[in-house]
């Protein structure tokens, strides 16, 4: 897998078949995005429902950054990467994620 | 450490470029999940021919060979063939990933070779019920009553009126060793399933229903809702056949069928007269289902 972006400036770089090795990792998929979920980690109870059934895996489970708080882990929204659908909002067994719209720039 | 209820493995990549909100890419994280990076795949067109991105980007960690609409069950064959050849047969899956449209309408005739011949692969079809990748085709997949923008809706109401084909109950017909339906919204369920499929030896095929929010006409936040509530009110039920025997693998309280059509806008305009139509067919086949499994299970 290469480490940065594959863009070739002439026909002659191109490999000799049809094989990818460039992640889609690359792709900004955050600027699809119109709302955007925030987690209140108050609330949060660290059951990962919202990182079970994210379809773009923009949320990864991550060590909790709060010293001596009830879970060790937590979940982390990558904005990177996450189109704003908001199934993480609605599945929320304790409503801990809000919709936000987005702002312009 | 924080106990999760599937395995924390990640096989498909950020960035792809399905729509906010698909159903199918949840279906293929979690086959994936299951199957583990010792896998080779093949995927016909179909919506995910276009998700792993815009060559030559690609979101998914294990192989993948891209092929027509209609030979995904050849190109298992081919591939099982090859690995056979190679003495590697018993270390690599080899999984087939296709929509409907390829599964149910145009690569019928390859996947019943695939079953025939006995490949050793696994065959996952997933279920959002129209050729979604081209613009909301109907396919033979597409529940009765149905708005797509071949049975369009106006004045006239010419929504589908042909009831969904069950291309699980054409593969139990095959007598293949596994043959299971999974939904997105029970990803432990899919989960186990696919482990299950992996264990067995010959050709396992298993239908997993993903739901569409850009086909369906629902907003995309409610797509696994859309998924649970089709198990739940049993327009979608969730078996597995192993050898001929069937297991129901949940039997919830039905709710009514119009909980779930009303959540989508594809079923916006039916009438009393057609939702109570779908409401009939859904507990007839239900009722199949149970009958079904009292008697293979007394067998």
């Amino acid at each position: 897998m290469r480490d940065k972006p594959y863009k070739p400036k002439t026909w002659k770089e191109l490999p000799y078949a049809t094989i990818t090795d460039v992640p889609s990792t690359f792709n900004n998929t955050g600027t699809w995005r119109t709302v955007k979920p925030v987690i209140d980690y108050d609330k949060c109870i660290s059951c990962m429902i919202c990182w079970k059934f994210c379809p773009d895996v923009a949320i990864s489970i991550v060590p909790n950054p709060k010293e001596g708080a009830k879970f060790d882990e937590v979940p982390k929204i990558d904005y990177f990467f996450c189109k704003g659908c908001g199934i993480c909002a609605h599945e929320c067994p304790v409503k801990a994620i809000d919709m936000v719209q987005e702002e312009s720039k | 450490m924080v106990k999760t209820t599937v395995p924390r493995d990640e096989y498909m990549m950020q960035g792809h470029v399905a729509c906010q909100g698909c159903g199918a890419t949840i279906a293929m994280r979690y086959v994936l999940k299951a199957l583990g990076d010792n896998t080779i795949m093949t995927i016909p067109a179909c919506c995910w021919a276009v998700i792993p991105g815009v060559w030559p980007q690609h979101s998914l960690k294990v192989p993948l060979l891209y092929t027509a609409f209609e030979v995904t069950g050849a190109a298992l064959s081919g591939i099982e063939a090859a690995l056979k050849a190679k003495g590697q047969d018993d270390e690599i899956n080899v999984l087939g990933f296709a929509g409907d449209g390829g599964t149910a309408d145009i690569g019928l005739q390859a996947l019943s070779g695939m079953a025939e011949r006995g490949t050793n692969a696994l065959y996952v079809m997933y279920d959002n019920e129209a050729y979604m990748n081209t613009g909301i085709q109907r396919s033979g997949s597409t529940p009765f009553g149905a708005w797509t923008t071949t049975t369009p809706v106006g004045k006239k109401k010419e929504w589908k009126t042909e009831f969904k084909k069950s291309v699980a109950e054409i593969m139990v017909a095959h007598r293949i060793p596994y043959v299971a339906t999974a939904s997105i919204a029970f990803p432990e369920d899919l989960y186990a399933k696919v482990q299950k499929a992996k264990s067995i030896k010959g050709p396992k095929f298993i239908q997993i229903f993903s739901s569409c929010p850009t086909g369906w006409k629902h907003s995309p936040d409610i797509t696994v809702e859309v998924a649970r509530k089709a198990v739940l009110s049993h327009m979608f039920p969730l078996y597995e056949v192993e050898n001929g025997v069937y297991k129901i693998s949940q039997k919830p309280k039905p709710i009514p069928v119009k909980e779930y059509l009303k959540l989508q806008g594809r079923f916006r305009y039916l009438d009393e007269e057609a939702i109570e139509k779908i409401q009939e067919h859904v507990d007839r086949e239900w009722e199949l289902l149970l009958k079904k499994e009292e008697f293979t299970q007394s067998l």
